[in-house]
């Protein structure tokens, strides 16, 4: 890796004045307009950030809406029609405007320190692509203000249910995902131009931090499968509006091909939650290990053999549809396959771990807790893929349990990692340890409380997605309620920390960590808002 | 470093151009995955679909050792007040036999309307050994106010059946054609208790 001593940057220079010519950010527009129309590729990183924080909240009150209801067997407090909106809304809002946001507020502020750019290869376009984002969920929100209310018909919105029955509000619901596809295809396209063509001169790929290099995965695999996912809601459309059957049996059309394409979309859909996550992990452990990262190249290569195999697994989803024996075969053993390349990241964590000098700052503790329960969630996913026991556990809490563990103490711990890592760099400041501290055990507590009886209502047969359930269930469900309400209102702690990190803190000095070797370290700490303006010169460690 | 930045800018106008022609690529294959679909199905015989035209009859000898099956279910559809019946719910037939059958159309509104059925084919690797040599379900139905039509199916189980199928159950679901008479919304809430 590279190992850079902590350079002076002049502060407050722009490529522009370094060479020579006149500097147009001296007329910065003030207030509310220097974020709206900022291209500075740290600003726009703030902005997806706070943005997916405060959806973050959001789809988590829906998510506790849920909980409340399912906290005693029988209707207590909301009808089923709103509980199937609150269902699909929680995940709509936590895939779209939570997790994606994260990662690419993320990439957004850490790619370019990573490779020593100046910032992003389109400025503008990141500006546009992340506007885009709270017109697109505003308008989806507004949907459960409509008559007929809001989409209930789960995330994945299967056709007929989103087609044929679903209310009014579809059309303005499909809208909504088409802007945020936008959003990620453009965020995307901003992220391959930078990281191919904007690096330090000297640091070939191989060379760059694996944050930078599971992005690059990431933003390939959003090309290839958001397009299909703005084909299929296009589709939903017609069938709606234009009278086309594409999905419509009565007019030749075919719903399972629905789900098909929904899963050729979201299948790979899940990994771009989950990639950047590995790099951030990557990252993070040999920082506190004090280790270089064990297997880098096999890190590279099993991100990408994760993103090709992610294209020939889609109908494990689909194990019930009725496929024939040969297709339901192949999608087993192909699914099973993925734990191949996972198992080599996990096994190098581990590696890297081992006769490590490690200590346990809060970015850390987030790390080993995603390492730990996320191979939890990825065992029950191999469970899952055994498609004659996923005749059993098809559509249960099982398959809840199952994807709750990769995406909460997976990309959501990974996330909260990747903040508190990188938090003294951005605001110039430690996070206060106490309460960091605090908020990682009551978060770890609060996951394992709520996801952990789900496995078993799951195998005991407690369908997912359904406001009532059989009286065996009733334990399993209260205490998985308590156990969100727990971790719900532990999360504001997490704000709490952010606050108080922004206003004052410990200094931090521009090596937060000890044993951190990445380029971002060697600017000074808060980053100044133009950085790498002349590029650095990357040293390759000889290790 | 002037020249840096400017080779920098083109290296950048051109990955953004391969990246949106491969956008534009996947949007196209998204919807080029329909007809696809549809041929990947018919040409295996997956998913239960069977040819929309009508085949020719396989002159073959009767296998007379052999039993199949064959299994008739009817399915009205919400938004199509009609009911079908098969005459009757299954046959015996050998494998080779070309036998006929009769299914009576009735539309139990006081409009004329458009319907079609659809047939399913289980299990699906039965479905490229039933040959239909004539079907109703080839074309739309129009039946007038109260209108009751009998019509045949042809079909023949060619002696190629795989050995461990001896049941083959034919679905036909019944599905309004026109919207404008139609609409599925509406005869789902309204018609309910009319439709089987």
């Amino acid at each position: 890796m590279a190992k850079l001593p902590p350079k002076s940057m002049p502060l407050h220079s722009t490529p522009a004045a370094a060479d020579g010519q006149l500097n147009t950010h001296t007329a910065l527009p003030k207030g509310v307009m220097r974020w709206v129309l900022t291209t500075n590729h740290k600003e726009i990183g703030t902005l997806y950030l706070l943005f997916s924080l405060s959806m973050f909240f959001v789809g988590g009150v829906f998510a506790l809406v849920v909980r409340a209801e399912l906290f005693q067997p029988g209707l207590q407090l909301i009808d089923p029609e709103f509980f199937n909106q609150m269902t699909t809304m929680h995940g709509l809002i936590m895939v779209f405007a939570a997790v994606m946001p994260a990662f690419t507020g993320l990439a957004n502020w850490m790619i370019p320190l990573q490779i020593g750019a100046p910032d992003m290869a389109l400025p503008r376009l990141n500006n546009f692509s992340f506007w885009l984002l709270p017109v697109a969920f505003t308008l989806l929100l507004s949907t459960l203000l409509m008559p007929g209310g809001g989409p209930n018909f789960g995330w994945t919105f299967y056709a007929p249910l989103s087609t044929t029955y679903a209310p009014a509000s579809t059309t303005f619901f499909i809208l909504a995902i088409h802007i945020a596809g936008i959003s990620s295809i453009l965020g995307a396209i901003n992220i391959i131009a930078t990281i191919l063509n904007m690096r330090a001169p000297g640091m070939r790929l191989m060379d760059m931090p694996l944050f930078v290099w599971t992005w690059l995965i990431t933003a390939f695999l959003l090309i290839a499968v958001m397009p299909v996912l703005a084909g299929v809601i296009t589709m939903m459309l017609m069938d709606i509006n234009f009278g086309t059957n594409f999905f419509n049996a009565a007019g030749g059309g075919d719903p399972v091909l629905f789900q098909h394409l929904f899963w050729f979309f979201g299948h790979p859909e899940v990994y771009i939650m989950i990639l950047p996550a590995f790099g951030i992990v990557s990252a993070i452990i040999p920082t506190f290990a004090r280790k270089p990262l064990f297997g880098y190249t096999s890190m590279v290569y099993a991100t990408a053999a994760i993103a090709l195999l992610s294209f020939l697994v889609w109908a494990h989803h689909m194990f019930l549809v009725g496929l024939p024996l040969v297709a339901e075969l192949f999608f087993m053993y192909s699914t099973m396959l993925i734990a191949v390349p996972t198992g080599v990241k996990v096994f190098n964590w581990v590696t890297t771990l081992f006769r490590g000098s490690i200590s346990f700052e809060p970015p850390m503790l987030f790390a080993l807790a995603f390492v730990v329960l996320f191979t939890i969630g990825g065992f029950s996913g191999i469970m899952l893929a055994i498609a004659p026991a996923d005749f059993q556990y098809h559509d249960t809490y099982f398959v809840v349990a199952h994807f709750h563990y990769v995406l909460v103490p997976g990309a959501i711990f990974a996330i909260m990692a990747g903040a508190y890592y990188w938090l003294p760099k951005w605001t110039g400041h430690y996070p206060n340890e106490r309460l960091a501290q605090w908020h990682f055990w009551l978060s770890v507590i609060g996951v394992n409380l709520t996801f952990f009886p789900m496995h078993f209502a799951g195998l005991a047969g407690m369908p997912r997605r359904i406001p009532d359930y059989a009286l065996q269930f009733a334990d399993f469900n209260m205490v998985s309620s308590i156990g969100a309400f727990f971790f719900g209102t532990s999360q504001l702690l997490f704000v709490i920390v952010v606050v108080i990190c922004v206003r004052g803190g410990k200094k931090a000095p521009a090596k937060a960590w000890e044993g951190a070797e990445d380029l971002e370290w060697s600017v000074p700490s808060p980053a100044p808002l133009h950085t790498f303006e002349r590029p650095p010169k990357f040293e390759r460690s000889t290790s | 470093m002037e020249t840096r930045q400017q080779e920098q800018e083109k290296a950048v106008k051109r990955t953004v151009v391969r990246s949106i022609a491969a956008l534009i690529g996947m949007f196209a294959f998204a919807f080029s995955l329909i007809p696809l679909y549809d041929v990947f199905c018919q040409v295996t015989g997956l998913n239960g679909k069977v040819s929309k035209r009508a085949q020719q009859i396989t002159h073959q000898d009767v296998d007379d050792s052999r039993y199949i099956t064959v299994q008739f279910i009817t399915r009205g559809s919400a938004g199509l007040p009609w009911q079908m019946d098969v005459a009757t719910n299954q046959l015996r037939v050998n494998p080779g036999q070309v036998s006929e059958i009769s299914f009576t159309f009735m539309n139990h509104s006081d409009q004329e309307s458009l319907g079609r059925a659809v047939p399913s084919v289980s299990p699906s690797e039965a479905s490229q050994y039933l040959r239909k040599i004539n079907c109703f379900c080839f074309d739309e139905q129009k039946l007038k106010a109260n209108e009751k039509l009998t019509l045949p199916l042809v079909f023949q189980v060619v002696r190629e059946l795989p050995k461990d199928i001896n049941t083959i159950t034919l679905v036909y679901t019944l599905y309004p054609v026109d919207e404008k008479e139609v609409s599925i919304a509406h005869g789902y809430l309204g018609i309910k208790g009319e439709v089987i």
